[in-house]
């Protein structure tokens, strides 16, 4: 193997992946990112699954994208394009349906219709989701500092931190704490009394985890959500024109232009080391490339007991990431279809089409969906959050065709006797049989389904347990403690090999802040 | 009595929440939904239908209607060859613009012009001596924008014309269905787009059949609001907003030439006598003193002003409308005149005019806002026009 050729080799092409690729070029490295599969994103990507109809496989919508980032960037110009997502509507089983708009004078008088008492307190409960996110959103742009170091840099993180804390005030701070440890189901009950209202707000809590709305802890993924209502005064919210996968394309461009060079078809067997040194990557076409320092933007099971080898790792790093919970809870269902459905609660062509439908019409039946989960099984009847991109985007599908985006949940990883084909069709069919409850015309209009289950997710896009936010986004696995404890600052013990993914802080849907911070701190170390 | 345009029987309805704006004397939408966030998004990504009906708009014939227009505006209106669109400002004898338009060449002795303002007096004053016939015909004919990257798909399916080969800036006299229309690959957005001109009578029609043959292409009817952030994306000046006629100023200062507009470009150096020749060339020789440019504002400066008051950046969803001052080295070096959050760019955007030398590109100028009722100024960077330019628009 000859010289380094890189300064930097970042394996996967994950909207992460390139991020970190994309800062390390700008600051003047000579970067490659290997990917796998024969396009990038990971799992923001757009696919023609069939032809004329292209879906975001997997991840649908972004909110939470750092604004840092698409300036830093400019990936404006490189064809980052969000067009709004502005409503969301629950269809209830009485025939009836709960809608929130794009103008919040209009959702107000849309609640009253169900509740007076609500439509007031969601204004205050606005607020003071405002206020708690503002006072969390600075930890998403921080390297997480180590509690238990006293190093300077990790003190004054803290201190800075407390300080932070102690500015919001004793009621805040209290609902803060409040938001960290209750279920969503709890919290919501304080607020609010029309059952389709929590279980639609709560389903924000339980995306991606394998928790139900009564679960301890899934109030805070609730905040998560509206950390991305905060950036919707920077509007960052809604559809990707030609899906996530352009994003994915925009961030590679980004990166292109600063000077990174991007291989796709060309997957990474292991990291190469020598003395506890990183000094490049194996291909699994046998081909060695040298870098001086390899960042790894796969989930941290691949990062740690794939890519290296785990008897070079500490034990505690080795058990903790054996620990980490991945635990895929979610599946996807991508339809083409010949028409528009109809809903029976808002029959006929409306600008609910455009917007998100809940499949949420109460918390019992989200917990339902729950229980089947727990137990091993997919939902009978599950959460599901659906999206027509093509009424939004006409690109999409060909014209008066459409496509329908299905994020369903619960999908367990570890289905009882396993995943297969039969079972994966089982599921489709319990999809379209609960959505057809809504929406009696919809199973006429399908031409085409892919169902994907947790182990396609993995199959495919090689995440763990198929979660999609490389592990779950609960309280134990965040922060500092994101992978694992004293490794949550985007080192790892093997020297210049790095962690950018989603497995570390902040993590989580399309955001890219994981891997910013990698580059920020691989930079900071002078690599 | 405000006038309806020839649209308003199928726009009306659509304008939910009565945002109804005056254009030229016309009652128009500012949006169809409550915001236009989703009027401008078609422009950027679909296909959007703009009512520009109060366009001033008249028609010019006989033996020396090339030669009217020639006098009248600052480009050589002897080389706009038949079924070719100019984009001009016209000026008064000392050089200041008295408005913009364009001039389309329909026909060897026939050219159709447009305008934000009332021109008739102008017009006849400038024929004096000329064999020529002045119509306005602004109420006859009504004018529908379709603009955005759909737009030629769209069109393409009802028109018999060889809308692929009708290259930018030039129109073609066609139908729609069976409507008898002038096309021209022309906008007011900087996007892919062509206005439709047709006989007020057929409006309706015409309205129909683009909207049934784009609907399956996400066609949507847009307002003034949606068509102000695109027109300030793509640097476009507008008459009472940006600058003030020559013919309404009331003192000096309020006057621009077009060098001070940023169309030095549609300032002819080789043709003709014309209005504001001398005065322009003069101007030209010594250079302009102001310039017209765009300010990008700096988010992180804008965030730190609102943070220190505890909130996050105001963003607004519509474009503003005022004389904002621009600073340098702390002393004024000129004004913003219009502004928008670019929900395209992701950046606070706004048109200016600094006076020289301060409008070179990557000058930094700072920006006055309000923030909590009060005055504080954000960093902005002076960047050359348009802020968005996609290849489509001419493509």
């Amino acid at each position: 193997m000859n010289a380094a050729r890189f300064d930097a080799i970042v394996i996967g092409g994950g909207h992460n992946g390139l991020v970190t690729a994309a800062y390390l070029a700008r600051a003047g490295r000579t970067v490659l990112v290997l990917e796998r599969r024969p396009l990038l994103g990971g799992a923001a990507v757009t696919e023609e699954v069939f032809p004329g109809f292209k879906f975001s496989v997997f991840s649908y919508v972004v909110s939470l994208l750092r604004p840092e980032i698409i300036r830093d960037l400019n990936l404006p110009r490189h064809g980052l394009q969000i067009l709004p997502l502005e409503s969301t509507v629950t269809p209830l089983d009485n025939g009836d349906y709960l809608a929130s708009w794009a103008d919040p004078d209009e959702t107000r008088r849309e609640l009253c219709r169900h509740s007076p008492h609500d439509a007031d307190a969601a204004v205050l409960f606005g607020r003071v989701m405002h206020h708690m996110a503002m006072a969390v959103k600075p930890i998403l742009g921080m390297v997480p500092p180590d509690p238990t170091s006293l190093s300077p840099a990790d003190v004054m993180g803290f201190l800075r931190l407390g300080g932070h804390f102690r500015s919001l005030g004793a009621e805040r701070f209290h609902a803060l704490h409040k938001l960290m440890t209750m279920s969503s189901a709890d919290y919501l009950d304080e607020w609010f009394e029309f059952d389709p209202l929590k279980a639609t707000k709560s389903a924000s809590g339980i995306i991606g985890t394998f928790l139900g709305p009564r679960s301890p802890g899934s109030a805070y993924v609730l905040l998560h959500h509206y950390m991305g209502e905060i950036d919707g005064a920077f509007r960052a919210w809604g559809f990707q024109k030609g899906g996530t996968g352009a994003i994915s394309e925009s961030i590679a461009r980004a990166a292109q232009a600063f000077g990174a060079t991007i291989r796709t078809g060309a997957a990474v067997e292991r990291v190469l080391t020598r003395d506890g040194q990183a000094t490049g990557v194996a291909l699994e076409s046998g081909e060695e490339i040298a870098a001086k320092v390899v960042v790894s933007g796969l989930d941290p099971r691949l990062t740690f007991t794939k890519l290296v080898e785990p008897k070079q790792l500490p034990d505690d790093l080795v058990e903790g990431v054996r620990r980490y919970k991945f635990r895929g809870s979610s599946g996807k269902v991508n339809l083409a279809l010949d028409g528009l459905p109809d809903l029976t609660c808002l029959p006929g062509v409306g600008p609910h089409l455009r917007g998100a439908i809940s499949i949420s019409p109460s918390l019992a039946y989200l917990e339902r969906a729950y229980d089947d989960a727990k137990y091993g099984e997919f939902s009978s009847h599950p959460y599901m959050d659906i999206v027509i991109p093509s009424m939004i985007d006409p690109g999409m599908a060909p014209p008066g065709k459409h496509v329908m985006s299905i994020f369903v949940q619960y999908a367990p990883y570890a289905l009882n006797g396993g995943w297969n084909d039969a079972k994966r069709e089982a599921f489709g069919d319990a999809v379209v049989a609960t959505l057809a409850r809504y929406a009696p015309n919809l199973p006429s209009r399908i031409l085409h389904r892919q169902v994907l289950t947790p182990a396609d997710v993995e199959r495919i896009t090689g995440l763990s347990e198929g979660n999609i936010f490389q592990g779950e986004l609960a309280l134990q696995q965040l922060f500092f403690l994101r992978p694992v404890p004293a490794w949550a600052k985007y080192r790892t013990p093997v020297g210049g090999y790095w962690q950018c993914g989603a497995g570390t802080h902040p993590g989580g849907g399309i955001m890219g802040g994981s891997g910013r911070l990698a580059a920020l701190e691989i930079l900071k170390e002078g690599a | 009595m405000l006038k309806t345009s020839p649209f308003h029987s199928r726009t009306a309805p659509l304008v939910r929440a009565q945002t109804w704006r005056r254009w030229a004397g016309y009652q128009m939408a500012s949006a169809y939904d409550p915001h236009p966030d989703r009027e401008y998004a078609a422009i950027r990504n679909a296909a959007s239908l703009i009512d520009v009906s109060p366009l001033y708009k008249y028609r010019i014939t006989g033996r020396d209607a090339a030669r009217l227009l020639d006098r009248m505006v600052t480009r050589d209106v002897t080389k706009l060859r038949v079924g070719q669109v100019f984009y001009t400002p016209w000026c008064d004898v000392a050089g200041k613009v008295i408005d913009d338009g364009t001039i389309s060449r329909l026909d060897e002795g026939t050219f159709r012009l447009t305008s934000a303002d009332s021109s008739l007096r102008w017009l006849a004053m400038n024929a004096v001596g000329m064999e020529v016939v002045i119509e306005d015909v602004s109420e006859r004919i009504g004018a529908l924008a379709i603009q955005g990257p759909l737009a030629r798909a769209v069109l393409a399916q009802v028109s018999p014309a060889d809308l692929a080969a009708l290259k930018y800036f030039r129109l073609v006299q066609t139908t729609v269905r069976d409507i008898p229309v002038t096309i021209s690959r022309t906008g007011y957005t900087g996007d892919l787009g062509y206005e439709i001109w047709v006989e007020a009578t057929e409006a309706a029609a015409l309205w129909d059949t683009l909207i049934e043959a784009g609907t399956p292409h996400g066609i949507t009817p847009a307002g003034v609001w949606a068509l102000d952030l695109a027109r300030i994306e793509a640097g476009l000046v507008m008459l009472d907003v940006d600058y003030h006629s020559a013919h309404r100023a009331l003192i000096e200062d309020q006057k621009s030439s077009p060098y001070e507009l940023n169309l030095a470009w549609a300032v002819s150096a080789e043709k003709g006598p014309f209005n504001g020749r001398r005065a322009l060339a003069a101007e030209r020789a010594r250079g302009a003193a102001w310039g017209f440019v765009g300010l990008a504002v700096e988010w992180e400066s804008l965030e730190r002003r609102f943070a220190e008051r505890h909130l996050p950046p105001h963003i607004s969803n519509i474009a503003w409308r005022a004389s904002v001052p621009v600073y340098r080295l702390g002393d004024q070096v000129g004004y913003a005149t219009s502004g928008c959050w670019s929900p395209l760019l992701k950046q606070s955007l706004a048109l200016a005019h600094l006076r020289a030398p301060h409008f070179a590109p990557g000058t930094r100028v700072q920006i006055e806002i309000t923030v909590e009722h009060r005055r504080t100024r954000a960093d902005a960077i002076v960047v050359k026009l348009p802020f968005f330019d996609p290849e489509r628009k001419r493509s």
